[in-house]
C-alpha cells in the first residue's frame, strides 16, 4: 500500500508497475487521475495552489484506505496527492486499486475518491485573471457519500 | 488549559495567522465554545468564525464536531470545508 503527499509530479505507468509487482493474484486495476482544469465557473484558471494539513492528511488517507480494505477485496492500493502550485493539465491526484476482480476495484476506487474529496484536509486556491480565490466545497460531493451508506 | 490552535486556507488568510497558543478559561469546554471564545478577539475574528460560516474543526488530527470536548494540550484546527481531489 502506498500513500504519498508530494510536490513532484507522478508517472502513472511507474505507479501501475509498482502496484502490481509481487501480486500475481491481481485480476483487475481501477485507476483514477484528477487533473487541473483550465476554467472554473466560466473563468479562466491560470494556476492553482493546493494547501494541506500535514499529519492529518496522511492519517485521513490511511483511514480511507483501511475503510476500503474492510469493505472490498483490495490486494494493493496507491494514493498520491500533489500539493503546491499546479498549472492547467497538471496531474493532481492518483487513486489506484488492485483487486482479484473488477467489481471490487471499481467500487473501492470510487469510494476512496469520494471520501478523499469530502474528508481529506486539502484546499484549492485558483488564480484567475480577476484575482485569486479559494474554491468552495460542492454539496454534490457530500451527496455522493450517501451511496456509501454514510 | 493550554492548547494550540491552527488555521488553514481562507481562514488562515482572513485571520492573518496560521497558529496560536492559548491558555483557555475553564468555561471553554467544547470546540464550539472555543470558536465563540476566539470570535471575541476582534471584529475580523468575529466575522471569520461567525455561526453562519461553514467551518470544520479537528482535534489532534481527527475531524470533530463543535460538540466535542477539548482535551488537555490538544492541537485544535479550524478550516473551511475541504476541496482536494
Amino acid at each position: 500500500m502506498k500513500i504519498a503527499i508530494q510536490v513532484e509530479d507522478f508517472d502513472v505507468s511507474t505507479e501501475l508497475d509498482l502496484l502490481r509487482k509481487g501480486f500475481p493474484g491481481i485480476g483487475g486495476i481501477n485507476l483514477f487521475v484528477g487533473t487541473v482544469r483550465d476554467s472554473h465557473f466560466g473563468d479562466q484558471v491560470a494556476a492553482m495552489e493546493l494547501e494541506h494539513y500535514p499529519g492529518m492528511t496522511e492519517k485521513c488517507l490511511q483511514d480511507i484506505l483501511a475503510q476500503a480494505e474492510k469493505r472490498w477485496d483490495v490486494i494493493n492500493a496507491t494514493i498520491i496527492h500533489r500539493v503546491g502550485k499546479l498549472l492547467p493539465m497538471d496531474q493532481i491526484v492518483l487513486v489506484a486499486v488492485a483487486s482479484s476482480h473488477r467489481g471490487d476495484a471499481y467500487a473501492a476506487c470510487e469510494f476512496m475518491m469520494d471520501y478523499l474529496k469530502t474528508s481529506a484536509p486539502f484546499w484549492k486556491k485558483e488564480h484567475t485573471p480577476e484575482g485569486s480565490r479559494w474554491v468552495d466545497a460542492r454539496t454534490s460531493d457530500e451527496e455522493r457519500l450517501k451511496k456509501w451508506g454514510k | 488549559m493550554k492548547i494550540t490552535i491552527r488555521f488553514f486556507a481562507s481562514l488562515k488568510e482572513a485571520l492573518k495567522t496560521d497558529q496560536i497558543d492559548e491558555d483557555i478559561p475553564n468555561q471553554v469546554i467544547t470546540i464550539g465554545d472555543l470558536r465563540i471564545y476566539l470570535s471575541k478577539k476582534d471584529s475580523v475574528w468575529a466575522e471569520s468564525l461567525a455561526p453562519h460560516k461553514n467551518i470544520r474543526a479537528a482535534q489532534n488530527l481527527e475531524m470533530v464536531t463543535m460538540e466535542e470536548p477539548i482535551q488537555e494540550r490538544a492541537e485544535i484546527a479550524f478550516f473551511p470545508p475541504v476541496t482536494g481531489g
